[in-house]
């Protein structure tokens, strides 16, 4: 071996580990529509299984959030700092628990909204993964983003690109007031404990589309350091 | 001179077995960053560095082995014993030897430079006295070691950002790679034939004027620019291949580039790395040739850089060859277009050096030039804790290496007088 071996110079990147725990995490909140398709037609054997898989997927992005931190010694010279990293992590992470509180709540208190409002809900959730995989696509310029050290063309595109998730979370809000007002009209009619929960439902699923568009807040402030 | 042929044998031994242990260790790290960045395979790293380290040794080496060999010392106070030069010289090249396989064994990052320097300013300083140490030389060698570096994380840093700037932040990325990376490339031939001619190839019968210097270099660069150009042109655009990553066919154009900035590389390790096996054997022929006088005057037999290209090129051979395929493994997150700003700026700053007949370590030169892209914010991960340990190494190895060929001096003394 060489006296000195410049090898260990270099680090683990941490951009690549960072790609795939958001693809996980995308997974996983692409995984509530199936289940949302067949909570709301009453099939819960199905909607079971559906929760299982979104569980799992929340499960495998814990252990890769877990394993990137764990690479992430306190010498490690990088472009981005470590903390505004380590927070886009988390930020992405809270997208898969909250799928998994999602699809656990409504599992687990057999939550049944009336027919009226499924097809507005199926959009509210078909929304929000977009937004979620807006964050996503931004996410995986990080690392032309390095290539291009941060400045320039590079950097212009992914401004546009957050500004794209910043529109689709526009979109969940308008979809969330329209839903809560729909419910609105009908919760005499319904359980109180139920709506209380539809409430619940309809808040945390707005949640995925803010949580996303917070991941792509957090990329923007690693570009201007 | 009285055991004349014993010593230069020995000193020959000595030093071809330190030009190997160069080629077999050191060159590894030259050309790191080369196959790190896969624009060269192992195997076209092993070709191109065993033609330019040679190459650079023959070349370019006079200069930084007139420093090992006579400009850290005042032999003046030595007319009266030429042998004791003899033994130092000898002690060193065992001294740093001997330390150099203790610390690879450890595992300690340290510096054959570092140990050569060390070693002779030590018997100097100890075996002979005080005042034989060119002190203000020594002061400038050891000023040079914080520089270095640091002029090679500048020009890194100015490379890489006018990289970002020409091509990474062009409208049509490929497009500007195939424009500009050619005039890089002649910037390599131009500036290591400069240096090179700068410094007289007398040697080999070649005596230019500045201006032919200049001539020779824009020419080198030219010839280098259209070879550049012809495998540039052989590329293929592959649109599918930007998919994942929007700059593949960008870092292939860098991969030509990187074809020349590792030939640089190769040249400058070459030139000034040969001084530390062959400056001692330097000074042993010429005190036992010219029958016991320690003269300054003299001039270097041209066989000696010969002996010493011979070793290095030996040792890559012969067991460099694996220590290249580990330690350019090892390096997965660099790219052509980064490996390139760091090679030319580190092999820039050595030929300088070389020219200069600044015995510089250059693996530091090399971190030095890695970390100058790091700060342009090229590089996703570096790791400080390395940086550390190997600039703290030379803390430890110049004492290490003074004390042993003390020690060593001072046996051979005893030996043969």
């Amino acid at each position: 071996m060489s006296p000195i071996d410049i090898s260990t110079l270099f680090g683990r990147s941490p951009v690549s580990p960072l790609q795939s725990h958001m693809a996980k995490v995308q997974a996983c909140i692409v995984a509530l529509e199936p289940f949302f398709d067949a909570a709301l037609s009453g099939n819960w054997s199905k909607a079971e299984k559906a929760q299982k898989k979104v569980a799992a997927l929340e499960n495998e992005a814990d252990d890769l959030k877990k394993a990137l931190r764990l690479n992430l010694p306190t010498g490690l010279f990088m472009p981005v700092s470590r903390r505004d990293l380590l927070e886009v992590l988390t930020m992405q992470d809270r997208i898969a628990n909250k799928s998994k509180d999602i699809a656990g709540l409504m599992l687990g208190r057999k939550i049944e909204f009336p027919e009226p409002m499924h097809k507005s809900l199926i959009d509210f959730v078909k929304r929000c993964i977009d937004a979620s995989a807006q964050a996503q696509i931004a996410i995986n310029e990080l690392d032309e983003l390095v290539a291009t050290g941060f400045r320039g063309n590079e950097i212009k595109l992914v401004q546009s690109m957050i500004k794209t998730l910043n529109k689709i979370e526009n979109d969940t809000d308008k979809i969330q007031v329209k839903i809560r007002t729909m419910l609105f009209k009908q919760e005499k009619d319904l359980p109180p404990i139920d709506v209380m929960f539809m409430y619940k439902v309809i808040d945390w699923v707005g949640d995925l589309a803010d949580i996303a568009q917070r991941v792509g807040s957090r990329l923007e402030l690693m570009l201007a350091k | 001179m009285e055991f004349g042929t014993t010593f230069i044998v020995l000193a020959c031994v000595f030093g071809l077995f330190m030009a190997w242990g160069v080629g077999a260790n050191d060159v590894a790290n030259a050309m790191a960053t080369s196959v790190g960045s896969k624009a060269l395979t192992i195997k076209q790293a092993i070709i191109i560095a065993a033609i330019f380290e040679f190459l650079g040794a023959y070349l370019a080496g006079g200069q930084v082995t007139a420093t090992i060999r006579k400009g850290m010392m005042d032999t003046s106070l030595l007319v009266n014993s030429p042998e004791l030069l003899v033994y130092g010289m000898l002690a060193s090249l065992l001294a740093a030897g001997i330390w150099l396989l203790v610390a690879t064994r450890a595992g300690w990052p340290v510096s054959t430079t570092h140990s050569i320097v060390g070693a002779i300013v030590g018997f100097a300083a100890v075996g002979i006295g005080f005042e034989a140490v060119k002190w203000a030389k020594v002061g400038t060698i050891a000023m040079s070691w914080v520089i270095s570096p640091l002029v090679a994380g500048i020009v890194s840093y100015a490379l890489f950002r006018s990289v970002q700037r020409l091509i990474f932040d062009a409208e049509k990325p490929f497009q500007a790679s195939k424009k500009y990376v050619p005039y890089y490339i002649f910037l390599v031939g131009f500036i290591v034939a400069l240096v090179t001619m700068f410094k007289g190839l007398k040697h080999v019968g070649l005596d230019l004027t500045t201006f032919e210097s200049y001539n020779v270099a824009i020419g080198v660069g030219l010839i280098s620019m259209f070879i550049g150009k012809y495998f540039i042109n052989k590329l293929k655009f592959d649109p599918g291949a930007d998919e994942d990553y929007h700059f593949t066919n960008v870092e292939k154009v860098f991969g030509v580039l990187m074809m020349f900035t590792a030939s640089a590389m190769a040249f400058a390790h070459g030139s000034n790395d040969v001084a530390n096996a062959v400056g001692p054997l330097a000074a042993v022929v010429s005190i036992v040739q010219s029958g016991g006088q320690v003269a300054q005057k003299s001039a270097m037999a041209p066989w000696i850089l010969l002996l010493g290209g011979v070793g290095i090129v030996a040792g890559l051979v012969m067991y460099g060859k694996k220590v290249i395929a580990t330690v350019g493994t090892n390096i997965t997150e660099l790219t052509p277009s980064r490996g390139f700003a760091a090679t030319l700026a580190a092999a820039t700053t050595v030929v300088i050096a070389s020219g200069t007949g600044l015995p510089i370590s250059t693996t530091h030169t090399l971190v030095g030039a890695v970390l100058g892209v790091g700060m342009a914010r090229g590089i996703a991960a570096l790791n400080m804790n390395v940086v550390r340990t190997i600039f703290m190494s030379w803390v430890i190895t110049l004492p290490a290496g003074a004390i042993l060929s003390i020690i060593i001096f001072f046996m051979l003394k005893g030996i043969f007088s």
